[in-house]
């Protein structure tokens, strides 16, 4: 036995000396593509952060807007132009990279034919985009111009407070269109003609394996970038990654690859770092079914789950319990919502004319199946039984049979959700419940609410705007319990900080490679 | 001989216009769609992405579409990841199924063989029991069970092994000895049982022992008479098992990150990724077929009593 155990462990041995500027991880799910105007996932966020760069890039440490492309800018007095100086650079085959190059890729998002998935990201924001977006206008109405090849101008529609920080989306990265004309989509994201602006280049892609990214030795800050090559993995079974990372054989496990049902195991670790985040869990009421029509239903439903002993006893992942829906950013206050009150549940269900759950109707929750959600949901009927006399059956559908039930047939009457902001605003959060919104799978109506939000839209960055969303919040919440907020997700991580750096906590969960280092 | 493989071969077109025509609708029928997600398209754009694939199009006209591609030998692009064809798809997932699904078969084969035949021979005695008991653990430890307690013992408590990854990254070949064992183990034990049965029952066929009669040494008996008689069942078995069993599985390749057919099937059905489905039920299907097709035609060189003329 020992005999043929070492002969098994020669060869390891022999290729395990780690480099140390080779950094292995596993980024999840195989990317939908390597093109940043094609992707929405957080794993191909992660590379196209890697081969691509925008004007402006995610600190490491707070993950806010920094000059990237662009050196620096200037903001016009009424907030809606900004004027981009351009670092003088190349992209990765040589090629000069130009102001010129920003415009055509941008245009190339909102082109309708490149059928982009966050075109409506540009379209929303920038001055006659929507237009073009929707085919009803000219490309010459987008309010882009290059006036100098280092000049590059942009016209939002609004004083936009958050125009920094969404500049770091990858739909607005600069990607080179020459290349997408002359190999074709498909074909130029392949490493043989892959060019890119970013810290790193594409060196290798294996489907379902990994994708192999090594230092651009043409970026503007080369001499910076400390790792050699990032490898991404690409494993969707957490628990795998998580092996394999205890076996030493890759460097960090990001969040979307943590294993939740062994955080029992894993929060005990040192090298396990977590802190609140800004994906908030919850459920929304198909508004429009019987009895969630019915506000004191729906409050009295709110009121009777303690989200902090699901947070504490049930999750024990460190995540924040909250009633409120928007968490708290800048000068920004989540609202108090319905929180847990037994007393208060029962009263209100009594008046709604369900007095210790009499004849309540048998309700259902419908999630998608995971044993995350399977935990949270019959935590709640449990709830929901004790302290209300409510019945609940729980419905659990495969993800794409989930999505078409709750966003197409609405065919629900509680669904599971969360929701992530694209950029760091209380808008991106609010937005998605305005009367036939994309989004507002609860069918919320409310013109006081749409009121609200559409002022907001045209106020400055401020108290006054912060307010103004607050109010709204208040409404969805506090008021209407449109929505059913539980918690705010922890952001968390594994990474042995003694070897690696430039991995920061920050409550957006972003971690651009950038700035990835060996210590 | 020649007849039967063209007849053989024809056969082919009609199965697999049906399994075409089958999987179309199956996979059209189930609720949610390719570009369906959390945050949804606009309409705008969810149209204009269904017009590039021609989502837009009536479902016969899609249909008539993809059986033009299809001919053409085109499997068309995939829907879910935009930057590769079906084809691309296939063709970087096949070879690891196959090399982890040949060599599990390989030393199942040799192995499971090796067992029948000796437990058959020595019947009823402390080897047999031991194979046979062996075998039954082997037929009915699940794979997930299997997979991740190989892992447990020989790559997280000790670092004999990497626990997972595929060829090319920093373990070299150790990558493939525990999903190439994991994947063995049942169908070793599947094919010991099988010979030892069948073993068995030929060594009481008049052939035999006319063989023996003949005075022919009992190592000639086994080896030329026995074992070649033995064998039809195994080869039977082996063709379907032969095909499943490098078309990938989803336990193994999940288990050991293999990037194989499995996964990319399980994959693509997750995500409706359509065309995607299709191209791994077609070539699923025409391996299968195929596999059969040789198993039969490994049956004229095992059974003298069998021809196609």
């Amino acid at each position: 036995m020992t005999a043929f155990t070492s002969i098994l462990a020669l060869p390891l041995a022999l290729s395990l000396p780690l480099r140390a500027q080779d950094f292995v991880f596993n980024n999840g799910s195989e990317p939908q593509s390597l093109d940043p105007a094609l992707i929405s996932g957080v794993p191909e966020g992660r590379i196209s952060a890697a081969l691509f760069e925008g004007l402006t890039v995610n600190d490491a440490e707070t993950a806010l807007p920094v000059p990237g492309l662009a050196s620096g800018w200037t903001v016009s007095r009424d907030l809606r132009t900004y004027t981009f100086t351009l670092r003088e650079t190349t992209w990765s085959d040589g090629t000069p990279l130009t102001a010129r190059d920003v415009v055509d890729a941008w245009m190339r998002v909102l082109d309708p034919k490149t059928g982009s998935p966050y075109a409506y990201l540009l379209g929303d924001n920038i001055e006659g985009a929507d237009a073009y977006l929707k085919g009803r206008g000219p490309a010459s109405g987008v309010a882009l111009r290059a006036p100098a090849p280092r000049t590059f101008v942009v016209t939002f529609v609004g004083p936009l407070p958050y125009a920094l920080a969404m500049l770091t989306h990858s739909a607005f990265m600069v990607t080179p269109t020459f290349a997408v004309r002359r190999f074709g989509p498909g074909a130029w994201t392949k490493p043989a003609h892959f060019v890119g602006n970013g810290p790193f280049v594409l060196k290798e892609w294996h489907p379902q394996d990994r994708i192999v990214v090594v230092r651009n030795p043409r970026y503007w800050d080369a001499g910076n970038i400390r790792l050699r090559s990032i490898t991404f993995l690409t494993i969707e079974d957490q628990n795998v990654a998580f092996d394999k990372y205890k076996a030493g054989e890759i460097d960090y496990v990001p969040d979307d690859s943590m294993p939740s049902g062994r955080i029992d195991e894993i929060r005990l670790r040192k090298d396990y770092h977590h802190m609140p985040g800004s994906m908030v869990y919850y459920f929304v009421f198909n508004l429009i079914r019987r009895p969630f029509d019915d506000v004191r239903v729906r409050k009295s439903l709110s009121m009777a789950v303690d989200r902090d002993e699901l947070t504490r006893r049930v999750l024990k992942a460190g995540d924040i319990p909250s009633a409120g829906f928007v968490p708290a950013m800048g000068g920004y206050r989540t609202t108090r919502g319905n929180g847990f009150d037994p007393d208060r549940a029962r009263a209100l269900l009594a008046q709604a004319g369900y007095p210790g759950g009499r004849g309540f109707p048998r309700i259902t929750i419908t999630y998608n199946t995971s044993a995350r959600h399977k935990l949270i949901c019959e935590w709640v009927q449990q709830a929901w039984k004790t302290i209300l006399g409510v019945d609940v059956e729980l419905h659990n559908l495969e993800w794409n049979t989930f999505l078409d039930t709750k966003q197409k047939t609405h065919d629900f009457q509680i669904a599971r959700s969360g929701w992530v902001a694209d950029y760091p605003d209380p808008s991106n959060y609010l937005d998605m419940f305005k009367t036939g919104a994309g989004n507002n799978d609860g069918l919320y109506a409310n013109p006081r609410y749409d009121a609200l939000l559409a002022r907001a839209a045209t106020m400055l960055p401020g108290p006054e705007r912060d307010r103004a969303l607050e109010q709204a919040e208040e409404l969805l919440v506090t008021r209407d319990q449109a929505v059913l907020p539980f918690f705010f997700y922890v952001t968390r991580y594994v990474l042995d900080d003694r070897k690696w750096g430039g991995i920061h906590l920050n409550a957006l969960d972003i971690h651009h490679p950038r700035w990835w280092r060996p210590r | 001989m020649l007849r039967f493989m063209i007849r053989r071969a024809l056969s082919l077109i009609p199965t697999v216009f049906l399994i075409i025509t089958f999987a179309f609708v199956i996979i059209r029928a189930a609720p949610g769609g390719p570009f369906a997600s959390e945050k949804q398209l606009p309409p705008e754009i969810l149209a204009n992405v269904q017009k590039r694939y021609h989502l837009d199009e009536s479902l016969p006209r899609q249909y008539v579409r993809y059986l033009g591609d299809f001919a053409r030998g085109d499997l068309g692009p995939s829907f879910r990841y935009k930057d590769f064809t079906v084809g691309e798809l296939i063709g970087d997932a096949l070879p690891p199924s196959m090399l982890i699904g040949a060599l599990a078969l390989l030393i199942s084969v040799a192995a499971g063989v090796g067992a029948g035949v000796a437990s058959a021979l020595r019947q009823n005695s402390w080897l047999d029991y031991a194979a046979m008991s062996l075998a039954v653990i082997g037929i009915s430890v699940p794979l997930f069970v299997t997979g991740p307690v190989l892992k447990l013992y020989l790559a997280l408590k000790h670092p004999w092994l990497p626990t997972s990854g595929w060829l090319g990254g920093r373990s070299g070949w150790l990558v493939l000895v525990m999903p190439v064992l994991t994947l063995a183990l049942p169908y070793m034990a599947g094919i010991a049982r099988l010979t030892r049965a069948s073993v068995l029952e030929v060594l009481r066929a008049d052939y035999v022992r006319t063989a023996r009669a003949k005075g022919l040494s009992e190592r000639v008996v086994v080896l030329r008479h026995v074992l070649k008689g033995a064998l039809l069942p195994v080869v039977s078995y082996l063709g379907p098992a032969f095909a499943g069993i490098i078309t990938g599985t989803v336990v193994v390749e999940t288990i050991f990150a293999v990037p194989g057919m499995g996964r990319l099937s399980i994959q693509a059905a997750i995500n409706r990724d359509y065309t995607l489905i299709m191209g791994d039920v077609i070539v699923f299907s025409v391996i299968l077929v195929l596999m059969n097709f040789v198993v039969d035609l490994c049956y004229g060189f095992l059974d003298p009593r069998i021809s196609y003329s």
